[in-house]
């Protein structure tokens, strides 16, 4: 190479250079100011406000160390709240369970198999306070005044049963709102299952069955290690989202009855209680469950690679 | 296909021993409860909201003396009429629509902006954008809002759509990672060929980048929309008012005046349903795709 030509390339490169800074900064300018204000800005906020005492407008800001940490753990309604979301949890393997279960049976030869996917998932395009009201009314238990019996009580006094208020009981109204959650969400599960069966290659199972393998053998051998990246991944997405539950308990029972989460928990203490200080602590201790739930998500998916 | 022959050996194989005519008989037995229990399933899902759609059509003395399966005597469509104008959801609908529009042309215009620096240019700036995207993805959005909140209240944002729209817009990581995804799959040549011919960085980003991005664009946009509409509780935190009233909190917002009024609660549901189940028709392979595509890359 000549002496010009690579005079020429340098300039060319340092051109190239403060063309692309200009890019980068011009086309990073809004997103970073808008991350910085909206993320890392409150994110600072809420670990110096988790060490104060504070209201919601930050007048008489006190310094209390770890007193709102404390406060959390012997708090037993913020205890419980944490226990209900054990139930999400259950609920999401039951969840996850059936959606593969229903995959199987829809990717087998069904007649309508389009139709069946079709109904299954479209709970999910429902407006999530337009399922939280269906069902508010559908567990109703009817005063005989006001309001009568839902759908599910007037199925069980048709069978001979007894009505049963579901809502206001506190053994049965957290099972009631996993079902909610199940309704809605499992088509989800469903579509990505379904999704990922079909692309498992066709040859495989015409070699399968070469060997002469049944239907529980290629499940075993031929779907479940295409799928089993994405059962890992909805299994720990599934912690991250028991322990985020917010809306269909709010909506549907308020938190009442022993159906509150720890979401709830928080956002009433800051926006009901106006205890900010109180509040931040509960959203760094949910930040730190789940940073601890990725780091052990990247280290499964890692080891898979 | 082949898979689905292979599926029907599951009762097969167990019985083959004990002769033909018994698996044959289990065959059309496994096939059987396949139906039986995939017909139950819709039941589940189809049984609550029928009686949503009978419910809004009675009346509210025949509501409260008819059980919930029984068939309205006369249509009441009045209804509708009330949910629709004193129940606020047409203001509802219009408001999503407004917010909707605006976030979701904003997330993709910003959203490719900087997937196409972080993903293109090995800048240290990129790489730390990169980092503090995902890292961003950490925290809690829900409980996070008690400190946005005082932010938002700085700006005067709190009572306008121009919160939840800037929450939308500003911490929206999954978008950016779908599209950085997304780039990793374009091959450079592309850029690199249009660059000889004297193309800048904004050009190759509108002309290549932007176009080739059409797929990714899509999914996002399904994934933004169906998160959007579904969205309660920013809606509900920065938009108390009446007037700002979106699909979500109007619905809630029935719960006041009209508790015991079911009814009405019914057909505010039923006219916020139906559009999604016909948008739905229309766009299943897409929606069953985007979210697909969407989840897999999280």
């Amino acid at each position: 190479m000549t002496g010009t030509a690579n005079l020429t390339k340098k300039k060319r490169f340092g051109r190239i250079y403060r063309q692309q800074l200009l890019t980068v900064i011009i086309f990073l300018l809004i997103p970073t100011v808008l991350l910085i204000t909206f993320t890392y800005l409150p994110a600072a906020n809420m670990f110096a406000f988790s060490l104060e005492k504070r209201d919601q407008f930050g007048v008489d800001v006190e310094f209390v160390g770890l007193q709102n940490y404390k406060t959390i753990f012997e708090t037993p309604e913020y205890f419980s709240a944490f226990k209900n979301s054990l139930y999400y949890l259950a609920g999401s393997f039951i969840q996850l369970s059936l959606a593969l279960f229903l995959a199987t049976i829809l990717c087998s030869k069904i007649r309508f198999s389009n139709f069946f996917k079709g109904v299954l998932f479209f709970p999910y395009m429902i407006n999530t306070v337009a399922v939280a009201l269906i069902f508010r009314r559908f567990f109703q238990r009817g005063d005989g005044v006001t309001n009568t019996d839902g759908t599910l009580n007037t199925i069980i006094t048709l069978l001979g049963g007894e009505p049963i208020k579901f809502l206001s009981s506190e053994g049965l109204v957290n099972i009631c709102l996993v079902f909610i959650s199940i309704w809605r969400y499992i088509g989800m599960d469903l579509v990505m299952f379904i999704g990922a069966i079909q692309s498992v290659s066709p040859e495989l199972y015409e070699a399968a069955s070469l060997d002469g393998a049944n239907g529980f053998q290629n499940f075993r051998y031929i779907i479940f290690p295409e799928i089993k990246p994405i059962i890992l991944l909805q299994m720990i997405l599934a912690v991250k989202g028991a322990i985020s539950v917010y809306d269909i308990p709010y909506i549907v029972t308020g938190g009442r009855f022993g159906s509150s989460t720890f979401v709830i928990e928080t956002t009433e203490t800051a926006f009901k209680f106006h205890k900010v200080g109180l509040a931040c602590a509960m959203s760094v201790v949910l930040f730190l469950i789940i940073v601890v739930v990725t780091v052990i998500q990247k280290l499964a998916f890692k080891e898979d690679k | 296909m082949a898979s689905a022959e292979n599926f029907n050996t599951l009762s097969a194989g167990k019985g083959s021993n004990t002769g033909f005519d018994s698996s044959m008989f289990k065959r059309k037995f496994f096939q059987a409860m396949k139906y039986v229990i995939l017909v139950l399933g819709c039941l589940i899902v189809i049984v609550p909201l029928l009686v949503v759609f009978l419910g809004s059509l009675k009346d509210n003395r025949e509501f409260l003396s008819s059980n919930v399966f029984a068939l309205p005597t006369h249509i009441e469509w009045s209804n509708y009429k009330t949910a629709f104008i004193d129940g606020k959801v047409l203001l509802g609908l219009k408001n999503t629509l407004i917010i909707l529009v605006i976030s979701c042309f904003f997330t993709v215009i910003l959203g490719t902006m900087t997937a196409y620096v972080v993903q293109r240019f090995n800048t240290v700036m990129g790489k730390v954008m990169k980092a503090a995207f995902l890292c961003a993805q950490l925290f809690p959005s829900i409980t996070m809002q008690v400190t946005v909140y005082s932010i938002m209240n700085k700006f005067g944002l709190v009572g306008t759509m121009g919160a939840p729209i800037l929450l939308y817009i500003g911490t929206d990581i999954i978008s950016i990672y779908i599209f950085i995804q997304f780039l990793n799959n374009i091959s450079y040549s592309l850029d690199e060929s249009a660059y000889m011919d004297g193309a800048n960085y904004f050009t190759i980003y509108f002309k290549i980048i932007l176009p080739n991005l059409k797929p990714a664009i899509a999914t996002v946009l399904i994934i933004k929309i169906i998160s959007i509409y579904n969205d309660f509780y920013t809606a509900n935190l920065y938009m108390p008012s009446d007037e700002l009233s979106v699909v979500s909190t109007s619905l809630y917002r029935f719960m006041g005046p009209y508790g015991a009024k079911w009814e009405i609660i019914f057909a505010g549901i039923v006219i916020c349903t139906v559009p999604v189940l016909i948008i739905f028709l229309f766009l299943q392979k897409y929606i069953y795709a985007g979210l697909t595509n969407g989840a897999v890359k999280e």
